[in-house]
C-alpha cells in the first residue's frame, strides 16, 4: 500500500523549543494511527503540520504522494501559497479539542458551509449533503440548534460531520474527547470508530486516553522528545511496552 | 411651558434634521469603520498604514474643525457640497475612526480556533471573514458601537455652526426670539435624552437578534 503521510527527518522548533527533532513518520493509505504522547511532546503540533496550519524549519512532508512542505534551513523551497495550501488542505479533515463550531451557525449551517462555499455547491445541495451527514452522526433532530444548545458531545459530532462534508482522504483528530465529560465520550467515540470501518479513510488519532487509541487504532506510536519512541500494534504498545519511557507514560496515565 | 408648545414645529424640525443626520452618519461611519477595521488588521502593510493614518487623523483632531474645513475650505477646491453632506461627511468620518478601533479589537478578539477551523475548511480570505469573523465580531462591537452612536448624536449639535437647522440651532433661535433660555435648553436636554434611549434600545434589539441561538437552554 502506498504511504498517505510521509514525514522525513523533519524538525520544527518554535524560538528555542524542539517540538519535532529529526521526525521520520509515516502512515499508508487507510491505516489509523494513534498518537499518544505526555503534555507538550508536540502531538497537536504534528497534526497542525499535516492540515497545512503549520509549516517546517527542515526536511519534508507529503500528502498522497505529493510535496506538502519541503523545507531547508528555515527556507521553504517549496512556496506555501495560498493556493497550494488550499489544495493540499482539501485532502485533509481535522477535529480539534474544542470543536470549535462557528457559534453563529446551526449545526446544518455549519456542516453545509463548506460545501456551499468551498466546493459551491448550490444550498440545497449542500444542506442535503449536511443533513446526511448529521444523520450518520446521530443528530437528525439537531439540525436547526445552534452550538450553544448542543451537549459537548453533540457539538463534537457537528464537528466531526463538518470535517467529513468535504470528503477527505486523511481526518485527524486532536484530543476530540479530551473536553468532553466521561459520560459524552462514548457517543464520540461510536462516531469514531464508523469513520474507521471505512477502509480507504486514513486516520490520525492525538489522544492521551487510552480507551479511545485502542477503540480506533490498528498502530500506535508513542512520542516524546519530538521523537516517536515506540511504533506497534495496540497489543503489543498497550500490553508489553519495550521502550522505557512508554511503561513510565502508561502507567502515569493508568494512574490518572 | 405654553411657550414650549408654541414653538413645538420649530422643536419637531430641529429633531427631523437631528435624526436624520444622525442616521446618514452613522451609516457612513458604520461602513467606514468595517473597511477601515479590516485594513488595520490585514495582513497587507499598506493596509495596515493607509487605515492607521485615517483612524490616527480624524480621531485626534477636533471633529468642529473638520466640519469647519469641509464646509469653509472644500469650495475653494471647487468641491461644493450642501451643508448636510458636508455635516455626514465630517462626523461620518470622524466617528468611523473611532468605530475602526472598535472593529479592530473585536476582530483580533475571536478565538484563534474559529479561524483554524475556517482554515481546515479551506475557507478563502473573505469567506473566513464574511462567514466566521464578522458575525463573531459584530456580537462583540455591538455595545462599543452603541456608545458611539450616542457620542455621535451628541456631536449632531456641532453642526449648528454649519448653518443645519438642528435641534441646537432650533433651541438657539427660539432663545432668541423668547429670552427664555432655562426652559428651551430643558426642554432640549430632554428630547437628545429620548433620541439617545431610543437609539441605545434599537441597539440593544439588534444585539438580540444578531446573537440569536447563543444562550445556552434556549430553543433554536
Ligand atoms: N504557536 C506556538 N508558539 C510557540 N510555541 C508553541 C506553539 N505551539 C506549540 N508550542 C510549543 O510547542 C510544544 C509542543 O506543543 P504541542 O501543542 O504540539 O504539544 P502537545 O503534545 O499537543 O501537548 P498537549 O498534550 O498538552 O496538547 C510545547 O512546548 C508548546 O509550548
Ligand atoms: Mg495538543
Amino acid at each position: 500500500m502506498s504511504d498517505m503521510i510521509t514525514f522525513d527527518k523533519v524538525d520544527k522548533r518554535f524560538g528555542q523549543t524542539v517540538v519535532l527533532d529529526q521526525f521520520d513518520f509515516r502512515v499508508a493509505r487507510g491505516e489509523k494511527v494513534a498518537i499518544i504522547g505526555p503534555s507538550g511532546s508536540g502531538k497537536s503540533t504534528l497534526l497542525r503540520i499535516i492540515m497545512a496550519l503549520q509549516d517546517i524549519d527542515q526536511g519534508k512532508v507529503s500528502l498522497d504522494g505529493r510535496p506538502l512542505w519541503d523545507a531547508a534551513g528555515g527556507k521553504h523551497r517549496i512556496k506555501p501559497t495560498r493556493k497550494h495550501l488550499r489544495d493540499m488542505r482539501s485532502l485533509v479533515g481535522m477535529v480539534f479539542q474544542n470543536f470549535n463550531l462557528f457559534p453563529n451557525l446551526t449545526a446544518l449551517g455549519n456542516v453545509a458551509a463548506a460545501p456551499r462555499h468551498v466546493l459551491g455547491l448550490s444550498q440545497a445541495e449542500a444542506e442535503a449533503r449536511a443533513a446526511a451527514l448529521l444523520a450518520q452522526v446521530g443528530l437528525s433532530d439537531k439540525l436547526q440548534n445552534y452550538p450553544a444548545t448542543l451537549s459537548g458531545g453533540q457539538q463534537q459530532r457537528v464537528a466531526i460531520a463538518r470535517a467529513m462534508a468535504l470528503e477527505p482522504e486523511i481526518m485527524l483528530f486532536d484530543e476530540a474527547t479530551s473536553a468532553l465529560d466521561p459520560e459524552r465520550v462514548g457517543e464520540v467515540l461510536e462516531v469514531m470508530r464508523a469513520l474507521a470501518h471505512e477502509r480507504d479513510l486514513t486516520i490520525v488519532v492525538v489522544t492521551h486516553q487510552i480507551g479511545v487509541a485502542r477503540a480506533i487504532a490498528d498502530r500506535i506510536c508513542f512520542m516524546e522528545g519530538g521523537r516517536i519512541l515506540e511504533d506497534g500494534t495496540p497489543q503489543q504498545i498497550l500490553n508489553e511496552p519495550r521502550n522505557e519511557r512508554t511503561r513510565a507514560f502508561l502507567r502515569a496515565v493508568h494512574l490518572s | 411651558m405654553a411657550l414650549i408648545w408654541e414653538y413645538r414645529f420649530d422643536f419637531l424640525a430641529g429633531v427631523w434634521w437631528t435624526v436624520k443626520l444622525s442616521v446618514l452618519s452613522a451609516l457612513l461611519a458604520l461602513v467606514l469603520a468595517i473597511v477601515a477595521g479590516v485594513a488595520r488588521s490585514s495582513k497587507l502593510r499598506v493596509l495596515r498604514i493607509a487605515s492607521g493614518v485615517y483612524v490616527e487623523f480624524f480621531r485626534g483632531t477636533s471633529a468642529l474643525v473638520q466640519l469647519f474645513w469641509l464646509f469653509y475650505v472644500l469650495p475653494y477646491l471647487g468641491i461644493d457640497l450642501t451643508p448636510l453632506q458636508c455635516a455626514t461627511l465630517g462626523l461620518g468620518l470622524c466617528f468611523g475612526a473611532y468605530g475602526a478601533e472598535v472593529v479592530r479589537s473585536c476582530i483580533q478578539a475571536v478565538p484563534q480556533g474559529q479561524l483554524d477551523a475556517a482554515a481546515a475548511l479551506n475557507f478563502s480570505y473573505f469567506q473566513t471573514l464574511r462567514i466566521v469573523i464578522l458575525p463573531e465580531a459584530l456580537i462583540m462591537m455591538m455595545p462599543l458601537f452603541s456608545n458611539l452612536l450616542i457620542e455621535l448624536i451628541k456631536a449632531t449639535s456641532l453642526v449648528s455652526l454649519i448653518t443645519i437647522p438642528d435641534l441646537t440651532f432650533q433651541a438657539k433661535s427660539i432663545i432668541t426670539k423668547t429670552y427664555s433660555s432655562g426652559n428651551v435648553l430643558l426642554v432640549t436636554l430632554a428630547i437628545y435624552l429620548v433620541i439617545s434611549l431610543i437609539a441605545a434600545s434599537f441597539m440593544r434589539r439588534m444585539e438580540k437578534v444578531l446573537s440569536r441561538g447563543r444562550q445556552t437552554g434556549q430553543p433554536a
